[in-house]
Parts: structure tokens; sequence; C-alpha cells
């Protein structure tokens, strides 16, 4: 057993000029870094997509508001959409797994490091382009520029007779770019994952996380194409003279809905798996048990994955599809909670009896089990077709999948924050400022989004820039926006922590939490290559294996 | 102008909708509570869907999709309320565990230093959180199926309505085609007797992009897409107004596609038909502004029955004044809202299609004086 390591000397770096420091950071393929990067990139992007938020809840306020033009309306929840879904959550997705499967499979880096590095520059640039439409193209009627076609752009509102100008080029574009680097970051998990594993870990012994990216990277390669095919169709049919989608001359819209959609559900599970994900590291280690039923936390997880490829029609129980058809997707949509509701206890379970330590990470952690509870309810509602005749397309849908995205996603990456940062940075952050961070952003997160739900149910479409008092919808839009404030401050917070923390904190030393897989062995921050030697292990928790001599996990598996 | 016409100018938008309400208040409570009685399992949902229907203002709003008020909407509510009974159950329980883990097996006290025992899995357990949901998720499914084929596979009995709705950037055209009658962004439809059902068949179509048609009180959503058509069938039980909008993001007014549903008696119905279906009313008294309309690009769009205007882009404008609200009612149909909206279309409604014809001041007020005519 040699999973201790010795740290390799630091680079003398302090003293180089800061033009090379940079210029290293930019050529750089050690996956630390690009998971560094990734994440940087994608927190930048959080800032304005939660900005673009704030704008469209300040217009929504009252009624008849008119903070914002419609068109400007129309182009900040289409940028809040696509900002969002591609350039926050999947770049800060790929960057955690950048940064942690090669240290917790015991492996010195991903396997193709260019690959890597050419991936994440082509997501970068991706995004880039995205916000270069701002001022190098024309919205709907020639008055501004960034893309106002939502950000699942039915057609055939992206056609050239009705999306003139190129927002919606460039919307294309940026999406086909950032497309070809989550492919190319997809492949290098799986090959790194199922080639890479240090001695004695086999796929039965590999921590829950790197069984999770393996997954999320099978996904991603197998619902990325059909979006990337469809950019490419929509760029045919705009400049090339096709007619997928072009209604005017026979092209079909609902092939649109079709192909973005089929990218569309597996992409919730692409983003939600690394959730779980972090759910499972944490979950355990502040509760201080294995986690409980491993095999079947990844059986569920390779069953949602399979399921979640054929549901993506339930996104289009509104559009006109027979009743077999939506009753097929009323039936595959419903049985996906099963394996989901397995995860859910299989983690109570695991706090079960244990001696759950409330730090900032576990915190985050048990808001998203009861967030994702509710949302995991409101998408039973939605799954049920007649119900979503009623509820599709109105807040209500967009109170839940924010459920899961904010509730669910988004508060598992805060505990992933905190729970590696002082791996990333060698420091500690803060714990008070951490939990007020949690309880900030759990009361402003509850007032937008549990009250979001009720002008669903009283009839408010989604994408309305205004909309007609007396309708019983002013008061609910009016605590939703309250919410933004709360939220606000809790980011706020949260990133004056890590800066704070980063500068100033205390040493973490290698192992802050006392826990159990690889990461923790090598020194915070990790060396350039990872491992002086690389680990063997015997278990699927090889540091309780070594804390524990007189009773070691791989007696029991 | 009949009494009843002069009526409904006068009354706001909000004036209507509250009596709408009203009504609504003596019928509503009466369906949820019986239904209360049979199932106690979803007491807190129940309660917040009481809430829904018995508050001072009736039912919170006039788009309420918990005061259904025609068949396919009240299969959706019988169905939400299974739902919603069973996901507040499953909620009571895991929620209930939830917390009763978080109080239980907090850490408390000195750190002894000592791990808690580890526990690897239960088989048992496991299947238990297994089978039950898929037990859970057949039912639901089975109760779902058959409301989806009751509405998506009820049959079109001979006296239904006939109307087809085409969907437009940003107004609703409908068309009654047995009937001859074509009007824009406020549907008739007569009341359905539960006994003698007389619903009314939709066909929806798109001139353009995607639409959809959704009045929560009547019926679950349909999209209207180009060279897709669909479509979808409602039978109020009462009189009234019904209100709803667009609900699939069609361009820069998609805020401002309002739907409005006039659900008359039989015999209003009737008579509204006969109006509609005259061709438009002539007066020497508007000449000027007739002349003013016919020889501009008005009739680019709009149409104007018996007269030279045939244009299909905009909507019909024959019977104009027997509307209360234009520009797919974003506003009442005043003389005052039709002269500025015929000013300058984009300020009440920023990007509709219609373009100001610059016409002077002058112009404007007999083109006004013309439509007026149009009743």
């Amino acid at each position: 057993m040699s999973t201790e390591s010795i740290a390799w000397p630091a680079p003398q770096v302090a003293d180089r000029p800061l033009v090379d420091k940079l210029h290293e950071w930019v050529t750089t393929v050690d996956h630390k870094r690009l998971g560094i990067l990734y994440i940087v990139y994608a927190l930048f992007f959080l800032v304005i997509g939660g900005i673009e938020a704030t704008v469209i809840r300040i217009q929504l306020i009252r009624p008849h508001n008119d903070f914002v033009s419609p068109q400007v309306f129309n182009r900040m929840f289409t940028m809040h959409g696509t900002t969002m879904i591609f350039f926050v959550a999947m770049p800060i997705v790929f960057g955690f797994a950048n940064y942690l499967v090669p240290l917790m499979i015991g492996a010195r880096d991903m396997a193709f490091p260019r690959l890597n590095a050419f991936s994440f520059w082509m997501t970068a640039f991706g995004g880039l382009l995205l916000y270069f439409s701002m001022v190098g193209a024309n919205g709907l009627y020639g008055a501004g520029n960034a893309p106002d076609v939502g950000w699942f752009a039915y057609a055939p509102l992206t056609s050239l007779a009705f999306s003139p100008g190129h927002s919606s080029d460039y919307w294309t574009l940026s999406l086909l770019v950032s497309g070809v680097g989550s492919i190319g970051t997809a492949i290098n998990i799986l090959a790194t994952i199922v080639s890479m594993r240090c001695k004695g870990m086999t796929l039965a012994k590999m921590p829950l996380l790197a069984w999770l990216n393996l997954i999320l990277a099978v996904l991603v390669i197998l619902a990325v194409s059909p979006l990337t095919a469809a950019q490419i169709m929509l760029m045919v049919d705009r400049y090339l003279g096709g007619h997928f989608f072009d209604t005017q001359a026979g092209g079909s819209a609902v092939l649109w809905m079709h192909f973005f959609w089929v990218f569309g559900h597996p992409e919730v599970y692409i983003l939600v798996i690394p959730a779980f994900a972090f759910a499972s590291e944490i979950i355990p280690v502040f509760s201080r048990k294995a986690i409980f039923g491993y095999p079947v936390m990844v059986a569920a997880t390779v069953c949602i994955a399979f399921i979640s490829m054929s549901v993506w029609a339930h996104h289009m129980f509104t559009v006109g599809m027979s009743s077999n058809a939506n009753t097929f997707f009323v039936l595959s949509t419903m049985i996906i909670a099963v394996p989901t509701g397995i995860k859910i206890f299989n983690w109570l379970a695991t706090m079960w009896g244990g001696q759950v330590d409330f730090k900032t990470p576990m915190l985050f952690c048990v808001g998203f089990l009861f967030q994702f509870l509710i949302a995991g309810l409101t998408g039973i509602m939605l799954g049920a077709a007649p119900f979503d005749w009623q509820l599709g397309n109105s807040y209500f849908v967009v109170a839940h999948f924010h459920y899961v995205i904010v509730g669910g996603i988004l508060f598992t990456l805060f505990g992933a924050f905190y729970y590696w940062f002082p791996k990333m940075s060698g420091k500690r952050y803060n714990e008070v400022l951490g939990k007020w961070h949690f309880w900030l952003f759990v009361i402003g997160f509850h007032l937008t989004f549990d009250f979001m739900h009720i002008p669903g149910i009283l009839g408010m479409p989604r994408r309305i820039y205004t909309y007609e008092p007396g309708r019983g919808w002013d008061i609910w839009n009016l605590i939703v926006t309250a919410g933004v404030v709360f939220q606000a401050a809790g980011v706020l917070i949260f990133v004056y922590n890590l800066i704070w923390s980063y500068l100033r904190g205390e040493d973490a030393g290698n192992d802050p939490w006392d826990a159990w897989t690889l990461e923790w062995s090598t020194s915070s921050p990790p060396p350039a290559y990872n491992f002086a030697t690389l680990p063997a292990v015997r278990s699927r928790r090889p540091l309780w294996d070594l804390k524990h001599p007189d009773d070691p996990d791989w007696k029991y598996e | 102008m009949t009494r009843t016409e002069m009526t409904r100018t006068e009354m706001t938008r909000e004036e209507m909708t509250r009596q709408e309400m009203t009504r609504e208040e003596m019928r509503e409570p009466k369906g949820i509570m019986s239904r209360a009685h049979k199932c106690g399992l979803a007491f807190f949902w129940l309660q917040a869907a009481s809430v829904f229907a018995q508050s001072s203002h009736p039912y919170l709003s006039p788009t309420n999709i918990f005061a259904p008020a025609s068949t396919p909407a009240n299969s959706i509510f019988d169905l939400s309320l299974l739902v919603l009974e069973v996901t507040a159950a499953i909620f009571i329980v895991v929620f209930t565990l939830l917390v009763y883990a978080v109080v239980k097996f907090r850490k408390r006290g000195v750190d002894t230093g000592r791990e808690p025992p580890q526990v690897y899995g239960s088989t048992e357990l496991e299947l238990a959180w297994t089978v039950i949901p898929i037990l859970i998720v057949v039912t639901l499914f089975l109760a779902a199926a058959r409301v989806i084929m009751s509405v998506q596979r009820a049959a079109r009995p001979s006296n239904a309505i006939e109307v087809t709705v085409i969907g437009h950037q940003f107004w609703w055209e409908y068309r009654y085609p047995s009937l001859k009658v074509v009007t824009a962004n406020e549907l008739h439809i007569p009341v359905s007797d539960p006994v003698h059902p007389t619903p009314a068949f939709l066909t929806l179509l798109s001139a353009d992009t995607d639409h959809s048609f959704w009045v929560p009180r009547l019926a679950g959503k349909t999209d209207l897409i180009p060279n897709h058509p669909n479509t979808m069938w409602v039978d109020p039980h009462e009189t009234g107004l019904y209100l709803g909008q667009c609900a699939q993001y069609c361009g820069t007014q998609h805020a401002k596609m309002l739907l409005r549903v006039y659900v008359d008696s039989r015999a209003d119905f009737d008579r509204w038909i006969q109006e509609q279906s005259q061709p438009a009313h002539t007066s020497d008294a508007a000449s000027q502004g007739r002349h003013i309309f016919e020889t501009t690009a008005c009739i680019n769009c709009h149409a104007v029955a018996g007269t030279v205007a045939n244009g299909r882009f905009g909507p019909d404008l024959t019977h104009l004044m027997s509307r209360e609200t234009i520009a797919s009612g974003a506003v009442p149909n005043t003389l005052e809202n039709l002269r500025q909206w015929i000013r300058d279309p984009g300020i009440m409604k920023p990007g509709c299609l219609m373009p100001s014809m610059q016409l002077s001041d002058q112009d404007v007020n007999a083109l006004t004086a013309y439509l007026e005519t149009l009743r």
C-alpha cells in the first residue's frame, strides 16, 4: 500500500514576470490547471448570467413595467439560458471532472492532455463568440445585437425570414464550437477512467465520483452529437439553401424540437450526475460512514443515463403528438423517478446512524437533498402529460428546472467548492462566511423559486416581457424578485470568501476532512504530476484502510 | 348600437374579469370540497387548492388552472389532484425521514475520535425502495394514460362548432369555415350543455412561427406550428369571458398576444354569427376615411368584406367595432386607442408588424371615423 507520496518541490514561479506566468496558464496541458481554468471561466459567466437574470426579474417586478424594452428582455432570457447551460454549468462540470478524476483514480494526468487543452479553448472561444454577438450581430428587427430566439431556439423563429441579421448565427456557431469542446473532453474523461486507473482499482473499486463521471462522459458523447448536427443543419438552412427546418418550404419545425430535446433532456442529467457525484463523496465523509449501497448507486446512475435517452419528448407534450407517443413518454419519464428515488434513499441511509457534521459542504448537500426531492416531485407532476398541458411552458416549469439546476446542481457545486477548495488552494476557507453564504442563499433560493411555481399555476407563461394586471400574478412576481437580493448577497460572500481565503487563509494540510479517497493522500495543492509514486488500492476507500489497518474496507467489499 | 354592445364597449377588462370571478366563486368551492371529503390523504394540497378557489379574490386569477370550466380542463384537474396527493404523500414521508436523520444523527459534543459503525448496504431495504416507487409510478402512469386517451381521442359530435385558429406574429385569426365568418383576437363559441354537448373543435395552424393556444380554464395548451396542423377541443359549461395568452415564444411581442374566449349562450352566439357573416356596414358619413383606407397600404394586410380591402396578413376589420379590444387584447377598443394605434402601433406594441403609415392627424381622425363605422 503506497498511497503516501512525496510532494514535489513547487516550481520557482514567484520571481517570474507576470507575462511568463500567464503564458504558462495559456499553454498549460496540466489537468489541474485546465480544471481551474474551466472553473474560473464558468464563475465569470455565472456572474454575467446572474446579471441577466437580475435584469429579467427587475422587469417583471410589476405588470406593465418598462425597465427594458421587449427586444432587450428577449435577448436577456435567451442569453441567460444559453450562458447558464453552455458556459456555466457545462464548463464547471468539466472543470471539476478534469481536476478530480485523475487525482481520484491515482493517475498523473488525463489520457490526452493536449486534447484537454484544445477542448477547454474551444469551449472558451464558444462563450466569447456568443458574447461577441453583442457588437457583431443584429437582432430580430435590426435594432440590436444579441440572440433573441430563446435558449432552445425553436424553428422557424431561427430562419432567415424571422431572424435576419447575424444574432442567430452567433448563437449557432458558439454552440457548435463549444459542442466540439464538450465532446473532446467527454472522450478524454472516458479514456482516462477506462485506461488510467491505478493498480488495484478495478471498476468496482472506483470512487463513485469516477463512476458517475464515466457515465457522464458517455451521455455527453451521445447527447451533444445530435445538438451539433442540428446546428450544422441550421447553418445549412440559413446559408446554403437547405430546408430542414424551413417551414415555408416544407421543412419541419418539429424536427428541430426532436433534435434539440434529444440533446436537451440528457443534458439535464449531464448536469445533475456530477451533482450526484459530489453528494456521493461529501455526504459519506461528513457522516463518517461508507456510502450506502455502492453497487446500487452505480446501477441506478447507469439506469438514469439509459432512460434519460428515451424521455426527450416530454418537453413536447403540447406539440400535438399522438396519444400513443404521449403515453410512451409519460411512462419513460416517470420510470426515471425510480432510480432517482433509490439514490435519494441511499444518501439518506448513508447519513442514518452516522455522526453528521454540518460543515459548509455538508450543509449544501443537505439543502440539495431537500430541494432535489421537491424538484423530483414537481417533475412527476410535469411528467403526467395532461398536467403538463397546463403547466408546460408556464412559470411552473421555469420554477421546476431552476429547482433542479439551482436547488440541486448549484447547491452541490457550492458544496464541492468548499469541500475541495483546501485541496485546490492549500488553504482553509472561512467557515463562518461559508455558513452565511449557505443561509442567505437558502433564503434567497426559496423566496425566488418556491413562489415562482404559483404564477405558473395561475396561468403565467414564460418568456413574456410584461404581463397584464388583474391576473393575480403581481405579488408572486414581487416576492420572486425580492429573493434575488439574498442570492446575490450569498454569492458575493462566496466569492469574497474564496479570494480572502486564498490570500489569507490558514494552511489546510493534505487531508483537512479526514477523508478517504486518493486526492487527499497527496499534498495541497497537488504537485504537477500528482503522485510521486503511483498509488495502489485494495478497496473503494484506500485512506480508510490506511487509517484503520485493524478494520480495512477490503474485508467487506 | 344595441344595449348589450354598449355595455360591453364601456366595460373595462378588469370589470369583466371581476364579474367572471363572482360567477366562479359561486360554483367552484362545492366541487373542490366534495372531492376533499372523498380523499383525506392529501389534506395539505387540498387545503392549498381550496384556498385558490375560495379566497376573497375568488380563485386568485382569471387564468387559474385549478378553476376548470370545461371537460378537458376538468379531466386534467382531477388527474392533477391525484398527482398532488401522491407527491404530497411522498414528500411528507421523505421529508420526515430527512429531518429525523438531520436532527438525530447530528454530531454532538466532543469528538471521541471513533467512527460510527460502517454499514455498506442492505439488499432488503434497497429492494423496498425500488419496488414501492415502481408501484406508485405504474399507478400514476395509468391515471395519466386514461386522461390522455379521454382528451385526445374524444369523438367529434356532428353538432360540434368548427373553428380554424391561425396564429400570427402577434395576433390570432379565427375562421368559422362552415359559418362563413372570419374574425380576429376574440373567439366566440357557444356554451355547451353537459347533457347535450356542443363542443368547439379548434384546428390550430400557424402563419409564421410557433405559437400556443392556452386558455387555462378551458383546456391545456396546444401548439400552433407551421406545417403541422393540430386540433384541440373545449366545451365550456358556463357563459362568460375566458382569458389566456400565447404560451410559446413567438418573437418580440409574444407577451401581448392575448387570448379572449367569449362563451355565449346559444342564442347570443347565433346572433353574433348572424352579425359577423354580414358584409361591412357602409355609410357615407365616413367616406373620406374609407378613401384613405382603400388608397393606402392598409388594404395590403387588412380585409373589410364587401370592399376592395382583402389583405390577409393582418386582422380582418369587417366588424372591428364589435370587438372589445385591439392589438390582440393589449388595449380596450376605444376611439382614442384606435387613433393612437393607427398613428404609431409601435408605441403600444413595440416590435409588432404593423407599420406607422405616417398619416397626418387629419387623416388619422378620418380613418378612425371610418373604422368606427365597421360594426
